[in-house]
């Protein structure tokens, strides 16, 4: 094995003189050549670990060496880090970002010529050279960042979560320029929330809460778990039924929904359980492990499959018209289109997703839906009630769960719930107890004097979806529900969703984790402001034409094929 | 940390840096609106909208004696330039006019008034309207001088010599019209050298920060010094371009004597510089956020420069408190410096001590700007 590039031993890390530490007594090694991955969810401690290595934070306690010296004194000059935010000058063009990081890290004069015109041409900027990075896309302005700071060969490269808010595309053309670069004998660290991106580093270093669960290779700990991951075909109309039974079996750990299939983790040393103990007709088929699967196991396995919230929520009647219903929805800001002709229907007790890159038109459908946004054009329907004409109605019949927190932060969470149930009218013993119920169904109780604004991530979204079913609404919108939480916290939303569908409420979720968009009845596939494909999760592999195709590789297909149709155009 | 950089590469990465604060300030629209605009916008309100002259005060006149004398202080009072005789009659109808701030006081010459002045005397009564307080101690303090400047006339006429005391002969040096604006003008250009030094530098400064080029600099080889003198040159030369657009401006449109030389104009200009950039660049260390920078800009360097630097209030004339705090603002180290050039000419014995209290000033921020800004994000 080669000598590590850099190096971090027994690091602590305090913000606060109490709470838990944002890291605690994590060791690091990044070797060259090798794809070292940094993994964790949102609030791990990732970006602390980064900082630390790059020289931006001292460490409590504990040493970190880059090139055999303490990190705060390293040759900055070899460092290439990849902030989150890229750090670029957005009112500088590409060629002057470039030129700048190249004389901030020392690039000799008689390599630039060459050196510009490597980065330039790896990274497919080189027809933009003259534009502002200002106006470069997500996917573009990444690029950018990566070439400046490639812009003298690295020793050591630190990457922040680049795969965040970048479409599948172009997260796939970093991941294989990284990779390149790895293979040219650089050590790179690429941090990551995505597990799917784990699996493919040669090193993982797995953080949960500051603290290290795992270290090695991705395959060592997926390995663990071969043999105990099956597959369950199941009707359609069952699967998540057949879900909530299959998550009570005493041998299965953890399960999800998979197109027209559950996917269940056995218990370690559990026997295969008949499959008509399962409720399933069809044969288990034997799966492969993922990532994601290790982690929930070394988290001691998934929540399970029953709701408390959708077992105290009232059955929705059928009503005869559909939950939500989008006509030719069209928004536009000045000659900017966010979305154009957006067309689908969700009825009572379907999950429906829209699924796309960041800026793609999601939020502004879904915006336009909530009655947020007026629609330049086309019509949306909540419950039956018309977002021009009955607008507060509408609204009264849907819980709206925003991207972002939205709660109010210094209030505590009992006071926000006391807040929501009295925006949505509740009064009186209803108010209390909605406010009661929900406090008790998502475990809120020992927070429930504390400010929401200092919750942990994973309970701070637990509050947030309380907030939007306090009123019992028949129908829910998500915005990016589980962005940032760990897969056991994800796993719980899931199991709340499905529980809330089964009682007939109608769904729908944004997302970009490609795996949940199996959960889903239909998606619908924003790019560009528009709707490229609509159908199935099944439907939509099926067009990739390969068996083992996934969500991903779904998406992908489809937005090539998009771009070539328009660069036909 | 920089080994292996040449001496050669290091000035290279230093003109990079000064190259990319150029052209961010040629892009960025709010730069320009506060070097450029905000200067000519506030030199035209110094210059047009505040005057602090009492010239054509309206008053009214009540007359109450038909003597010689008291018709010949009347007439005084209408021939003034310094008042506007809008209304006579008597003191009642005056009155109302007054409360309607039709008229901004009333002179009453008494009925006695022509035989006090034969026994050699002569009082008359001066009310004003107590809502206005400047134009009131304004307008008190005129008509008095009127009659005073009357009665030494009159005494003069008659041959009689009227034997005061003392008598004082006011001679105004230096601005013999009294203008405000000859003063004033200047003055503003301190506090837009305060808005350029203090305001836009914080602002800069707390932008890296906010947009997360502060992290991607801060891990490459660039000292931190360096940084912060990348930031201070650019802002300091257009610092001086400014001033130099407000001197012209003074000196064209506002017809402001300047009898002083460019030398000094610049050199007090350079030094102000010192810690008004040095403030600004302490106060984004410190805050790293655009919209908190600016509104400590605004308290501690725009308003106390504006207020306490004896700019448009003299300090003279404030409590006791308030001009001990005044000994704090850089301004007023460089408010009577600027007002000397451009009105008086060149005062070495006046520039160089404000101009070793401003140095020092700018050394002590500059102290604490190091000590403030590190290298570590936490």
């Amino acid at each position: 094995m080669a000598e590590p590039v850099a190096r971090a031993h027994g690091i602590v890390k305090r913000f606060a003189a109490t709470g838990l530490p944002a890291l605690d007594g994590v060791d690091i090694a990044i070797e060259p050549g090798r794809m070292t991955g940094l993994v964790g969810p949102d609030g791990a401690g990732k970006t602390t670990m980064i900082r630390i290595l790059a020289g931006l934070i001292d460490p409590d306690a504990g040493t970190a060496t880059v090139g055999g010296r303490p990190a705060t004194q390293a040759d900055r000059s070899r460092i290439g880090y990849l902030p989150q935010r890229f750090g670029l000058y957005e009112d500088l063009t590409v060629a002057e970002n470039l030129r700048l990081y190249a004389d901030l890290r020392a690039l000799p004069l008689d390599e630039r010529a060459a050196r510009f015109a490597l980065l330039l041409e790896f990274t497919d900027l080189a027809r933009f050279q003259g534009r502002l990075a200002g106006k470069l896309s997500g996917g573009m302005k990444q690029k950018l960042g990566l070439a400046c700071a490639l812009v003298r060969e690295p020793l050591l490269l630190l990457l922040d979560e680049p795969g965040v808010g970048v479409d599948p595309v172009s997260r796939r053309e970093l991941w294989a320029m990284v990779r390149e670069l790895a293979g040219g004998g650089i050590g790179v660290l690429w941090s990551t929330a995505y597990l799917d991106e784990a699996e493919k580093c040669d090193t993982v270093f797995l953080l949960s809460e500051g603290r290290m669960l795992h270290s090695g290779p991705p395959g060592e700990l997926t390995a663990r778990l071969d043999d105990r991951i099956v597959r369950l075909p199941i009707p359609a109309a069952r699967r998540r039924a057949a879900l909530r039974e299959a998550l009570a079996h005493p041998d299965i750990a953890d399960g999800a929904v998979q197109g027209d299939a559950i996917r269940l983790m056995l218990r370690a040393g559990a026997p295969v359980p008949p499959v008509a103990d399962l409720g399933g007709t069809q044969p288990l088929v034997p799966a492969q492990p993922r990532f994601e699967d290790a982690f929930i196991d070394l988290l001691g396995g998934g929540p399970g499959g029953v709701s408390d919230l959708a077992q105290r929520y009232p059955v929705i009647p059928e009503s005869g018209h559909a939950a939500i219903e989008a006509q030719g929805l069209t928004k536009r800001f000045g000659d900017f289109t966010a979305a154009r002709d957006i067309n689908f229907s969700v009825q009572r007790g379907q999950v429906f997703g829209l699924l796309g890159p960041n800026g793609a038109g999601k939020s502004t459908t879904f915006k336009m839906l909530c009655g947020l946004l007026s629609p330049t054009a086309g019509t949306g329907t909540v419950d039956g009630h018309d977002l021009r004409r009955a607008r507060a109605e509408a609204r009264q019949s849907l819980g709206y769960m925003a991207q972002k927190f939205s709660l109010y932060g210094d209030l505590s969470v009992r006071q926000n719930l006391d807040f929501f149930a009295g925006a949505y009218g509740l009064s009186g013993g209803d108010a209390q107890e909605a406010v009661a119920q929900a406090i008790e169904t998502f475990h809120l109780e020992r927070y429930a004097a504390v400010n929401s604004g200092t919750l942990p991530l994973g309970y701070k979204q637990r509050l947030a979806l309380a907030c939007a079913v306090l009123h019992r609404p028949p129908v829910l919108f998500l915005d990016e529900p589980t962005s940032g939480v760990d897969p056991i916290v994800r796993r719980e939303f899931w199991t709340h969703i499905n529980g809330l569908v089964e009682k007939g409420v109608a769904v729908l979720v944004t997302t970009h984790f490609m795996d949940e968009a199996e959960y889903c009845d239909a998606i619908a596939l924003i790019y560009r402001a528009e709707q490229i494909a609509t159908g199935t999760p099944d439907d939509l592999k099926a067009l990739v034409g390969r068996p083992d195709a996934t969500m991903e590789d779904a998406f992908i297909a489809l937005i090539e094929a998009s771009d070539a149709r328009r660069e036909a155009a | 940390m920089n080994e292996g950089i040449s001496a050669a590469m290091r000035g290279r990465r230093f003109a990079s840096m000064l190259a990319k604060e150029a052209r961010q300030i040629v892009r960025d629209p709010s730069t320009f609106l506060i070097a450029f605009l905000l200067p000519v916008i506030l030199l035209f309100l110094m210059g047009y909208g505040v005057n602090l002259d009492a010239a054509h005060t309206r008053i009214g006149l009540s007359l109450q004696d038909d003597s010689a004398a008291a018709r010949s202080l009347a007439g005084a009072y209408q021939r003034s330039r310094y008042f506007d005789v809008r209304a006579t009659g008597s003191l009642a109808e005056l009155e109302h006019r007054l409360v309607g701030g039709d008229i901004r006081a009333i002179v009453v010459i008494p009925q006695d008034f022509g035989r006090q002045v034969a026994r050699g005397g002569g009082t008359i009564q001066i009310v004003t309207d107590g809502a206005l307080p400047n134009t009131a101690s304004f307008a008190a303090a005129y008509a008095e001088g009127e009659r005073a400047t009357w009665a030494a006339s009159q005494a003069r006429d008659s041959g009689r010599a009227l034997r005061p005391p003392i008598q004082v002969s006011a001679r105004f040096w230096f601005n013999p019209e009294l203008a405000s604006r000859n003063f004033l003008v200047p003055g503003a250009i301190a506090v837009v050298m305060t808005m350029i030094g203090s305001l836009l530098t914080a602002l800069v400064v707390a932008r890296e920060w906010e947009r997360g080029t502060m992290e991607a600099l801060m891990a490459t080889p660039i000292g931190m010094g360096e940084f912060l003198l990348s930031k201070v040159i650019p802002y300091f030369l257009l610092g001086l371009v400014s001033m130099t657009l407000c001197a012209l401006l003074a000196v064209t449109v506002f017809a402001v004597p300047f009898r002083g030389s460019v030398f000094a104009l610049f050199a007090i200009s350079s030094v102000y510089l010192v810690p008004a950039l040095g403030q600004g660049l302490l106060i984004s260390a410190a805050l790293k956020n655009q919209f908190v920078a600016s509104q400590v800009a605004l308290l501690t360097a725009f308003l106390p420069t504006m207020l306490l630097s004896g700019f448009v209030f003299e300090i003279s004339s404030m409590p006791r408190v308030i001009q001990a705090l005044t000994y704090i603002v850089p301004a007023r180290y460089l408010i009577p410096q600027l007002q000397t050039v451009f009105i008086a000419g060149d005062d070495w014995r006046l520039f160089l001590p404000n101009m070793g209290v401003l140095l020092a000033f700018g050394v002590v921020l500059f102290a604490l700007c190091v000590h403030a800004t590190k290298r570590r994000i936490a």
